[in-house]
């Protein structure tokens, strides 16, 4: 085996100067390119890069890669047959490109929305979706007639309750009646389990559908029911023209141009990037027209604020749930909060699984 | 009350839609399992019906033309198992997951131009005075008719296996193909059908997911679904009417956990997700041991390749 992957390791060194002019690049999904969410947002950056460097880079992508043995046997692949920089588009790819990117300590591993970084040849990037999240809780808050948002949460990861936080913060605000209903569905994809979701916190009184999951089912029962809803990753209007207010679009394209650039410079080192609204690494969907003018207007007037730098989504004074405080009156959420945010905030009533 | 926001003739109402994909799934695969085949492809049966049933709904304009379209193409994936397995010998368990491979891939591809279409709506079925009653009509009464047309499939199988001459046969060759064989019977044949019929209800599964309870084409929206089914006929102890229990019971763990959640009842999650995995293999433990083994074992022939010449 070890004489198996020093002759592997040999192929990747020997292949990069006999593919000089092109410079290849791999990308593995945990979801369908075709999901029209998280893994389309991807898709999406990848197509954009490849356009913008033409014949010089070579993409290859494999799809609905499990995490664990999957993801590594695809990265090994990958790195044997000579791919420059590998990018790993999901968070539970950590253990496997930390392992992998071991072994090839030539090719330049990125792993999206990961915190292991073992590695000299491992990046990770991630975007501020809390920053976006922030919006959805102001439109939300204000569109709602029942007061009660649904929303449909993958895994108690900290991105996602960052995202229930700022949600739920920004929709209080303006809002003080606002309640917030949450169901963990354990899973990024799975239409049927989201659609009952949907259903269910529709039947308990929520008429504004949020998801942090990353099928289009939800925005399609919302629409049959006649509520709002938000899209997730992706611009998902044509699933609901009427429910869908509007969505945190993800746009990698930049972040990727960026690093594949200077892959072909020699200049790729390991950095540790976390993106948001300033970057033009999210944007929002459309709104939609049903949002009155003066909301998009505030709408449109928060987000300004965020790229400025004038305002950041979570400033104190803000208590946890257990009402012990956690930021003081005017103090910001340092990153490492948000990056390690195990608490929902005061307010919330629900209970956060383990 | 927190539970005051649940209420329960819509949690029946929803547990019904979330069960009959798996239903009608399980029921097939329990038909084919009676005739002594193991067919571990119901997934990809299951997603080759999500899609073209889809499809041919979107192009004809007509919900139920597509859940004829759906079972056709179940079928026609199952046939593929059919001549691989009767035929040709192959191994029943690699066959059945090769099947599953291959309908998930193959709709990928085929289902590309279909992904953010609008499929028609199937109405519900017009009950008259039945649905305005209290609560049982919520319930009960308010669904299309894929609904209790399943109940009938249900019915049907179970009076077909259980007392028709035909159904004899087929649980015959189910378990004992060398007996059935000698009677004279046509052993592939019967398989071959019974893995039609199969193919067939599994692709009906699918095509409720893509065009009712979803109700849109993703790729690989089926996820797991056809698992599940091949756990519910073990569960069911390759009874129609058990099946029907245990696929109302998941799918009513499934939407219990859902009405919980949102009426912020702090439940483990985890262990009600896992909960038809833990009573399936409860059944099976109970199944293998104890009085009740003789009515409720697996076939005698599942799984077995059968030639004439043996």
């Amino acid at each position: 085996m070890k004489k198996l992957l020093t002759a592997a390791a040999l192929s990747v060194t020997m292949a990069i100067p006999a593919t000089a002019d092109t410079t290849k690049v791999g990308f593995i999904y945990i979801g369908p390119v075709g999901d029209f969410g998280w893994t389309a947002g991807h898709d999406r950056a990848r197509a954009e890069m490849a356009e913008h460097f033409g014949d010089a880079v070579e993409t290859t992508i494999v799809e609905n890669v499990d995490y664990g043995a999957d993801a590594e046997r695809v990265m090994t692949q990958m790195a044997i047959s000579g791919t420059d920089v590998i990018f790993a588009a999901s968070f539970g790819y950590g253990p496997d490109v930390n392992s992998v990117a071991g072994r090839f300590p030539d090719v330049a591993f990125q792993h999206a929305t990961g915190y292991i970084q073992d590695h000299p040849n491992i990046s990770l990037y991630d975007a501020r979706f809390y920053e976006g999240r922030a919006v959805l809780g102001h439109i939300g808050g204000k569109m709602t007639e029942t007061n009660t948002v649904g929303y449909i949460a993958s895994f108690p990861i900290p991105a996602v309750i960052a995202g229930i936080n700022s949600a739920y913060l920004h929709a209080k605000a303006v809002n003080p009646d606002i309640q917030f209903r949450i169901i963990w569905t354990y899973s990024w994809f799975d239409p049927a389990l989201e659609a009952d979701a949907a259903e269910t916190l529709i039947e308990q009184g929520a008429d504004v559908i949020m998801q942090h999951t990353d099928s289009t089912a939800a925005v399609r029962v919302a629409e049959d029911a006649g509520v709002m809803a938000f899209g997730q990753a992706s611009d998902m209007t044509q699933f609901g023209p009427n429910a869908h207010l509007s969505a945190i679009v993800d746009r990698w394209a930049p972040y990727y141009i960026d690093r594949v650039q200077a892959v072909m410079d020699g200049t790729w080192e390991a950095q540790n990037s976390w993106l948001g609204f300033a970057d033009g690494i999210i944007e929002m969907a459309p709104w939609n027209d049903r949002i009155p003018a003066e909301l998009q207007e505030e709408a449109d007037g928060l987000i300004a604020a965020i790229i400025a730098g004038d305002y950041h989504p979570f400033t104190g004074p803000i208590n946890k749930q257990d009402g012990t405080p956690w930021l003081a009156d005017g103090e910001t959420a340092p990153d490492v909060d948000l990056a390690t945010m195990d608490f929902y905030v005061e307010g919330i009533t629900a209970e956060l699984p383990n | 009350m927190i539970l005051g926001s649940i209420n329960p003739a819509v949690l029946i109402a929803a547990l019904m839609v979330a069960a009959t994909p798996i239903l009608l799934a399980a029921i097939g695969e329990l038909v084919v399992e009676k005739a002594g085949v193991l067919n571990l492809g119901v997934e990809g049966m299951m997603i080759m019906g999500a899609c073209l049933g889809f499809i041919v709904a979107v192009n004809t304009g007509s919900p139920f033309i597509g859940f004829i379209g759906a079972a056709l193409a179940g079928m026609a994936l199952s046939l593929l198992f059919a001549l691989l397995t009767q035929a040709l010998m192959t191994n029943q368990v690699a066959s059945g997951l090769a099947l599953t491979l291959f309908g998930l891939g193959l709709t990928a591809l085929l289902g590309q131009q279909y992904v953010g279409v609008t499929p028609p709506r199937t109405p519900k079925l017009d009950l008259g005075f039945l649905s305005d009653i209290p609560f049982l009509g919520r319930a009960f009464f308010s669904h299309d008719i894929v609904i209790y047309l399943t109940i009938a499939l249900v019915a049907a199988v179970w009076w077909f296996l259980k007392y028709s001459r035909a159904g004899m046969i087929l649980r015959a060759v189910g378990e004992n193909h060398d007996a059935a064989h000698a009677l004279g019977y046509h052993v592939k044949r019967v398989r071959t059908l019974a893995i039609m019929f199969g193919g067939a209800c599994a692709g009906l599964g699918g095509a409720y997911l893509s065009l009712i309870r979803v109700p849109q084409w993703t790729e690989g929206m089926t996820v797991g679904a056809g698992w599940i089914a091949l756990a519910l006929v073990v569960f069911a102890s390759w009874r129609p009417w058990r099946a029907l229990a245990g696929a109302y019971l998941f799918g009513g763990v499934v939407v219990l956990q859902l009405n919980l959640q949102a009426a912020g009842v702090r439940i483990p999650v985890e262990y009600l997700s896992m909960s038809p995995y833990l009573i399936t293999i409860a059944v099976l433990v109970f199944i293998s041991s104890g009085k009740s083994r003789a009515s409720s074992t697996a076939p005698g022939s599942l799984n077995r390749p059968f030639h004439a010449s043996n």
